[in-house]
């Protein structure tokens, strides 16, 4: 595609496939073998640990019978809960997703939790406390295992009396606006609720024609469907790798988590140390 | 699945169903959103499957502030019960390894709800066509022979185009003819399935290519136009189609200024 200044894009299709999709009617046992492995290998697992597998046994419509979800998307989001709020409370982890594709191999192995350090989704909850459950999500979820990612976590919540609040991360060249955006003015927060939220907002609504994909879209239409109340705060940054700065920008939500979990107004300095340790440069021309 | 989102669930019983494929430059999509903003026709529910790719933002046809905090999400359907036409927006990609199961949940719907007949806005790469395709105007239709009688005659008198088969081996010219829908998605799979399963499906193409494709939708919508009626033609000027909110910044946020 040329575009009015004359450079010559290439452009990827918007279609679907570039090519007409062929009718796979002939499709030999051997197909269908191959296919049916690679779907059972991209099944997304969600595990608890002995203490709720035993919860949701015990109760009558098999589910967990917390109030709040707390889910963070993005390695900012999740590092404001960490600093924020896991070191808090005694908070410890009681369930993690295992999931395989293209992007986290690492998450595979259906019995272990994730390793320190390794990208994966973990949910903590607090002891003593089995209201409020925080999903930290670091890894990558693909498109056709997002429906799967909330179908399971949903399936174990109840649906009244449950409320959802998303934390999100993402880059500000997703953000579209008629005025330029420049450096002082990211990061920011824009929200979007469902239909059965009806507490006041923190900061303004996703302007059209924004949109929001991923793991967040998902969480937000099965809520929306469901009639579940829930709420998106998602960061727009400049930064690409995790920084405080833009942790901070979660500010806001505080205001929202205060009801609902203990949490400290100054972050841990060891877990900010932590989270943005892994962008340190490594360079060794000047040691 | 359909999930309403209104108290009483809406009875789609003789209704007009008119749905986009998602094919090259989103051109039904786009059709369908000038049907909806025009109409002004209110959401009832949200089509919700996992064949797609999630996708959420705020209202996509807000004419003001008011009403702009309205969650919405891949495939949602709205409805005018005047005018006995429904209209499902799709938003978003069909997930590749769901193909065939997501056009087989559109034909169980569309036989559940009972739609007297379904209309697919579509479109094909305008560079794949054939010498005989290259000729006149770029839209074209098909109908399954469910709806033939119904509407055949009232589009040969619109003058309308019927999609052409072409050659399985172009040059061999006693060689099989076969439907060719390239760059339409899910368009030839569920024309074929509605052919097998007697639904009534109409569907409305136009050949273009990538970029801005805004014009075409008007094309395409206009020449729906003529058939549906949906919209009252004025004696001077074009239809008076309004576009939605969401067609902003198509190409992207604005220009730094420091550049000039």
């Amino acid at each position: 595609m040329a575009t009015f200044f004359g450079e010559v894009l290439s452009v990827y299709s918007r279609a679907v496939d570039e090519d007409e999709q062929e009718e796979l009617d002939e499709e030999t046992e051997e197909d269908i073998q191959i296919r049916h492995e690679l779907l059972q290998k991209r099944e997304v697992h969600l595990n608890w640990c002995p203490e709720l597998c035993q919860d949701i046994e015990s109760s009558s419509d098999k589910k967990l019978q917390h109030s709040h979800l707390i889910l963070a998307v993005g390695p900012n989001a999740a590092g404001f809960l960490s600093a924020h709020v896991l070191t808090a409370g005694d908070w410890a982890p009681v369930g993690w997703f295992s999931l395989w594709n293209e992007r986290s191999r690492g998450t595979s192995r259906l019995s272990d939790s994730p390793a320190v350090g390794e990208p994966g989704c973990l949910i903590y909850q607090q002891k003593g406390n089995a209201s409020v459950l925080i999903c930290q999500c670091l890894s990558y979820v693909a498109e056709d295992q997002l429906f799967q990612w909330t179908d399971k976590i949903f399936a174990c919540l109840p649906k009244r009396g449950l409320s959802v609040l998303v934390l999100s991360d993402s880059p500000v060249a997703e953000y579209k606006t008629p005025n330029y955006i420049n450096g002082s003015s990211t990061p920011f927060l824009r929200a979007l609720k469902t239909s059965a939220y009806k507490e006041a907002l923190r900061c303004p609504l996703l302007e059209q024609p924004n949109i929001v994909t991923g793991l967040a879209a998902a969480v937000l239409s099965h809520c929306e469907v469901q009639g579940v109340p829930a709420v998106l705060y998602q960061c727009y940054s400049d930064m690409i790798v995790p920084d405080s700065v833009t942790m901070e920008a979660y500010r806001v939500a505080l205001m929202l988590l205060s009801k609902t979990v203990k949490l400290e107004s100054c972050p841990n300095a060891d877990v900010l140390q932590k989270v943005s340790r892994v962008t340190d440069v490594s360079s060794n021309l000047y040691t | 699945m359909f999930v309403t989102t209104e108290d009483t669930p809406p009875c789609f019983r003789g209704y007009t169903l008119v749905l986009p494929a998602v094919s090259v430059g989103n051109v039904g999509q786009l059709a369908a959103d000038l049907i909806v903003s025009t109409l002004g026709m209110p959401r009832v529910g949200h089509f919700h499957t996992d064949c797609l790719v999630p996708m959420a933002g705020n209202n996509p046809y807000a004419t003001s502030d008011q009403d702009a905090a309205v969650l919405s999400t891949n495939a949602e359907v709205y409805s005018s019960p005047d005018m006995k036409l429904a209209v499902l927006q799709i938003r978003a990609p069909v997930v590749q390894t769901k193909v065939k199961q997501f056009r087989r949940l559109i034909v169980s719907w569309i036989k559940s709800s009972g739609f007297t007949r379904t209309i697919l806005l579509s479109s094909s790469h305008a560079y794949q066509r054939d010498d005989q395709q290259l000729l006149g105007s770029p839209l074209r239709y098909l109908l399954s022979p469910a709806l033939q009688n119904e509407a055949g005659e009232r589009v040969k008198g619109l003058q309308w185009q019927e999609m052409e088969r072409v050659c399985a081996f172009p040059g061999i010219s006693d060689s099989e003819q076969r439907l060719h829908i390239p760059g339409g998605g899910i368009t030839k799979g569920l024309y074929t399935d509605c052919c097998k399963e007697d639904v009534a499906l109409a569907v409305v193409l136009i050949f273009c290519s990538e970029g801005d494709n805004i014009p075409d939708a008007f094309a395409l919508v206009n020449h729906l136009n003529n058939w549906l009626q949906l919209v009252a033609k004025p004696d001077q000027g074009p239809v008076p189609w309004r576009v939605p909110a969401s067609w902003r910044l198509l190409f992207g946020s604005g220009i730094p200024p420091a550049i000039f």
